[in-house]
């Protein structure tokens, strides 16, 4: 009876964040302007200024275009992250996340469920995104697209579960600017989505580091290797430690007796 | 009647300001309580310890004998609540909002529909079930989150101020509609309120003021107590120490 509820809480769940999405067309259409514009327009004006010499998972020379696009396969799942932490923040502000947290079950269990509703928002998203740039002649292998499907579970959660994270700590909508400028874009910019690692070593050792340490690299080399068919080991290892880490941290973050809450409310 | 709520020795803090002092009460089923305090008294910090929002550090809450912190899934699932500001997604539709609920709670589809229809009905919102709340004016918004937080049929249903904002028909019809439910499903109502006018003479208070229980008791009992012939000069007279 008890599994029974706990299904019934994840599909309820998962079916809302799924309607919501639907029905705010401007998101949907958003989610996937700011990866194609990067993918139309700055990959093209730095095909030229960028060659890539042959890199795994790549067996042969590749045009720029077809280098970013696992990158922005990340973006998408990474600004959906955020954007469900925004939500998160903006409905613990407008009170609607209040309905969730009395509902009769774990909260650790809630936010496992919201967190795979948003991972299933921007499954959709890169799907969708993946077939425009198919058009667009980034043609990774077809089993490519079915291998991708578990990595991006994976990865929507590491990322889904830093937004977490991030919302349990954010206070007020506003402060949500913030993370923009120190999170989603040094996140974005020091990884392996704009350019390999071995480009960056050769202009910053340091910057080379950071890239190799961030999380989000590891997740876009992970989606790199499986949309070729290829299974990258340490950064799928190193994804799920992340997921992990993020997952407790927001778990603890939004536990009344020693987060967010207590923050917010007192002893 | 069983006890829907009890409250032993509860007290809460903001770090070293006190919110609650050692609070200690039990509400009846069929029982309508109105919760008065002026702002700050410590209505929604105890609303917010009720449904767990906040961890109890100290003191104890029961619902239906299920403790809040050790049996919390027993306990919430006998639990309806309505809060002061609106919880409903504006871009889903009525049926869509009420349906998340159900899920919430374990309830299937099926099950569910025909509670969403009895209680839609109830409150003639039926008709309306299709429309995004987004399109429903306050009134409406109100009478579906009370529809809601029955839809599991609670044993306590807690109203954090439910009428603020609205317009005296819909205040007239909300207040009447709790009262006939209170009364006709055996359910125990604390409604937390600044609305003198709403309460009923059959009503139960609980006086709030600076986070300890001035005064609780049937309407007569509190006005025996404070020597006083109205609600609000009673009310006055304990959040004020004198006689307005």
């Amino acid at each position: 009876m008890i599994i029974v509820h706990f299904w019934r809480v994840m599909v309820g769940i998962i079916s809302r964040e799924l309607l919501r999405f639907l029905k705010q067309k401007e998101r949907f259409i958003s989610a996937l302007v700011r990866p194609l514009i990067w993918l139309f327009v700055f990959a093209t004006g730095f095909r030229a200024a960028l060659g890539l010499a042959i890199t795994p998972p790549y067996e042969t020379y590749i045009l720029y275009e077809v280098y970013i696009a696992p990158g922005l396969v990340g973006m998408i799942q990474l600004f959906n992250g955020m954007q469900s932490s925004l939500s998160m923040v903006y409905d613990r502000e407008m009170g609607s996340m209040r309905i969730l947290m009395v509902c009769p079950l774990p909260r650790w269990f809630l936010l496992i469920c919201k967190l795979i509703a948003g991972t299933v928002v921007s499954i959709l998203q890169v799907y969708v995104f993946l077939a425009i740039a198919w058009s667009y002649d980034i043609q990774p292998p077809t089993i490519g697209y079915v291998y991708l499907f578990p990595v991006l579970i994976l990865s929507g959660l590491m990322l889904g579960a830093l937004g977490l994270l991030l919302s349990s700590f954010i206070k007020q909508l506003e402060n949500f600017a913030g993370v923009m400028n120190f999170v989603i874009f040094p996140m974005f910019f020091m990884s392996t989505a704009l350019y390999p690692l071995w480009k960056i070593k050769e202009s910053s050792l340091f910057l080379y580091n950071l890239a190799l340490y961030n999380p989000f690299s590891q997740a876009v080399e992970l989606i790199r290797f499986a949309l070729y068919g290829q299974f990258n080991q340490y950064a799928f290892w190193v994804t799920l430690a992340a997921f992990i880490i993020f997952m407790l941290i927001a778990i603890v973050g939004y536990n009344p007796s020693k987060g967010m809450m207590v923050k917010k409310g007192g002893k | 009647m069983k006890t829907a709520l009890t409250i032993e020795n509860l007290s809460f803090a903001y770090g070293k300001k006190k919110a609650l002092n050692r609070i200690n009460f039990s509400l009846r089923g069929g029982q309508c309580t109105v919760l008065l305090g002026p702002n700050g008294a410590g209505k929604s910090t105890l609303f917010s310890l009720i449904t767990r929002l906040y961890d109890t550090h100290q003191g104890r809450i029961s619902l239906c004998g299920f403790d809040i912190k050790k049996q919390s899934r027993q306990a919430l699932m006998r639990l309806g609540v309505v809060y002061q500001q609106t919880t409903l997604d504006i871009d889903l539709t009525v049926l869509q909002n009420l349906r998340y609920h159900l899920a919430l709670h374990g309830i299937s589809r099926k099950q569910g529909n025909k509670q969403i229809q009895e209680e839609l009905e109830r409150l003639n919102m039926y008709e309306r079930r299709y429309e995004k709340v987004r399109q429903l004016n306050g009134g409406h918004k109100r009478r579906v989150e009370i529809a809601r937080a029955l839809l599991h049929k609670p044993s306590l249903l807690l109203l954090d101020e439910p009428t603020v904002g609205l317009d005296l028909p819909s205040r007239k019809s909300i207040v009447e509609h709790i009262h006939q439910l209170a009364e006709n499903q055996a359910l125990s109502v604390l409604w937390a309120s600044h609305l003198i006018d709403e309460i009923y003479p059959d009503d139960h208070l609980l006086i709030l003021h600076q986070g300890e229980i001035k005064a609780r008791g049937s309407v007569n009992h509190v006005l025996l107590k404070t020597e006083t012939d109205s609600i609000s000069a009673a009310f006055y007279k304990l959040t004020h120490g004198v006689e307005k």
